[in-house]
């Protein structure tokens, strides 16, 4: 079970997730310091290995800085629910080996909620409210890209096998 | 049903006679664009997996830019990282400290962008090559890191928005505000996995330099790529310039091709633009916003660092004082030469503005121009986020060179057709 960081907003972007103040390292555990920071400077402090982030409509717009996706990840959050995602955000996440969810149901989850996701089947159980809210999970390629551990283990497995 | 300039180039990249929007296909990469922040990390991917190879030395062009000069121990580190793997690996087109400048100022400028290619860069305003008439786009480290050792890469082909720019520009405005105005009709995530395809009239009569502003910012809309046809403007250019390959294959959208949506816009009736903080889409006419107390104007970036802005700036700080702190950035070193030359420094010192050596510096709140809190700047960059040029409570008011010219001269966001 994880706990529901919600963030009640469009277009939360790059700069919010990871100020380009911190860019000049690449480093996940460094990053993941300055998580959310200009958006909430207590993420950090709040956020419990494998918690969500939710959001609304375009999360991760602006940069195709893919340390937005390592400072989430490094975060210890395990996935962010968002009613859409940014193109290069999306992309970016699939090629970590990084689920994420879009679902235009995200009003049914609240701050704090507990709540248990299923990847393979599309389900969020929403303990705290008893609400359920199914997704439309992930292609195909990019589950087979997840799968296999991200775009880098997928194209050696593609060129070895 | 015709195909749409993006379908066809992304085809031709695939081998394949034709594509649809909503395809996924896998495609060849004519030119990838790296950087020093994006960059590095490819790298140490592709070191830690040992899969160090790259897929062709001539096809990758590298510039430090967005924390060069270094502007800490850590970005040093990060150059130092580019610099040994380009050296490493022979890469042909290495712009090294000197030559280097704003990845998509430089690019174009050394002739490295050709109509009809498709080009990748580390970077998601790599969509401004896309006024070349090539199929452009950002891409994450990872992607970058497959693209590098494989040549290839995934996508889903975009469904096409039609932007039709009528009419033409008067007297202040510029293809800044025309972008300005698209990106407030549609939302920051109006052409979310879309392409932006760009036409009509008012577009005719831009320069190169101008139809990149317009393609710099398509990202600024979620697009996924920005795209221009190809004009005697575009041939123009790139002849005489070209490095490597001089050959090129111009494509255009077919007169049934399919769009999912069309914009008109007058550009006559336009007005300088300025759009407010803290998205690209909060455009207002400078009419309704003239006379807001600012802190310090920028005039510099790949949206609006290259020449002709500066000389639009210089022309009106021209036997003018700033009133406020001013930085002028010329985005390349070729573009600070001619600048130079032009004897454009002598107007912008006179006026009591600082010129900075090529970098991305304080577009994105790296280094030299940074914002305190609660300061205010008017800024010829592309994005306004929350903390995008230092302090969280600080602010970025959107704008092309002219009005951030005219608002240095006044303190406060003012309408450059008064010094026109
Ligand atoms: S000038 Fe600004 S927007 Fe352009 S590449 Fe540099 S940091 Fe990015």
């Amino acid at each position: 079970m994880a706990k529901a960081h919600k963030y009640d907003r469009d277009h939360i972007n790059t700069d919010e997730i990871i100020p380009a103040r911190y860019l000049n390292t690449d480093d996940e555990q460094e990053l993941a310091k300055h998580c959310m920071e200009d958006l909430d400077a207590e993420f950090v402090k709040k956020c419990q290995a494998g918690d969500i982030i939710v959001a609304g409509e375009d999360f991760g717009c602006g940069s195709s800085r893919e340390h937005a996706v390592w400072a989430i990840r490094g975060a210890n959050v395990s996935t962010v629910i968002a009613k859409s995602f940014a193109r290069i955000f999306y992309r970016n996440a699939i090629d970590n080996g990084f689920y994420i969810i879009e679902t235009p149901d995200v009003d049914k989850i609240s701050d704090g909620d507990e709540i248990e996701v299923d990847f393979e089947n599309g389900l969020i159980k929403n303990v705290t409210s008893g609400k359920d809210i199914n997704f439309e999970p992930l292609p195909d390629f990019a589950r087979e890209i997840i799968n296999n551990g991200g775009l880098l283990e997928h194209i050696k497995k593609a060129t070895t096998d | 049903m015709g195909s749409t300039i993006t379908e066809k180039i992304l085809a031709k990249a695939a081998g394949k006679e034709t594509v649809k929007a909503g395809q996924l296909v896998d495609a060849e990469i004519d030119v990838i664009m790296c950087h020093d922040v994006t960059t590095p990390p490819a790298i140490s991917m592709l070191e830690d997996k040992k899969i160090d190879t790259v897929f062709d030395t001539e096809k990758i062009v590298v510039t430090p830019d967005h924390f060069q000069p270094a502007k800490d121990i850590q970005s040093a580190a990060l150059h130092k990282r580019l610099d040994k793997w380009a050296r490493k690996h022979n890469i042909r087109y290495y712009y090294k400290i000197g030559q280097a400048g704003v990845c998509h100022a430089l690019l174009p400028e050394q002739g490295h962008i050709r109509p009809g290619e498709v080009i990748v860069g580390g970077d998601s305003h790599t969509c401004t090559y896309g006024a070349f008439g090539a199929f452009s786009t950002g891409i994450g480290s990872t992607d970058l890191a497959a693209a590098i050792a494989t040549g290839k890469l995934w996508f889903k082909v975009p469904e096409s928005m039609k932007f039709v720019l009528n009419g033409s520009l008067g007297k202040g405005v510029y293809s800044k505000d025309v972008i300005l105005e698209a990106i407030r009709l549609i939302g920051t995530d109006g052409a979310l996995y879309k392409a932006m395809e760009f036409t009509g009239p008012a577009l005719a009569d831009m320069s190169m330099e101008a139809r990149m502003t317009i393609t710099n910012m398509a990202i600024e809309a979620g697009g996924k790529n920005g795209i221009m046809g190809f004009d005697d403007i575009t041939k123009e250019y790139l002849d005489g310039r070209l490095k490597g390959k001089t050959d090129y294959e111009v494509f255009e959208s077919d007169a049934d091709a399919e769009y999912c949506r069309t914009i008109e816009i007058d550009c006559s009736k336009l007005e300088p633009m300025v759009a407010m903080p803290h998205l690209p889409s909060n455009g207002v006419p400078i009419s309704k916003c003239a006379g807001k107390d600012m802190d310090q104007a920028y005039i510099g970036s790949c949206t609006n660092g290259r020449i002709e802005d500066l000389r639009i700036a210089a022309d009106i700080l021209k036997g003018k004082k700033v009133a406020i702190r001013t930085l002028i950035v010329p985005a390349t070193p070729t573009i600070w030469k001619m600048a130079k030359d032009e004897g454009l420094f002598d107007i912008f010192y006179d006026a009591g503005c600082v010129i900075s050596a090529p970098t991305c510096g304080a577009c994105l709140g790296g280094f030299m121009g940074v914002l305190a809190e609660g300061e205010k700047c008017v800024s010829t960059t592309n994005r306004n986020f929350v903390g995008r040029m230092g302090h969280p409570k600080s602010e970025v008011y959107l704008t092309s060179p002219a009005t951030a010219a005219a608002s240095a001269i006044e303190g406060k966001l003012a309408d450059p057709r008064s010094y026109l």
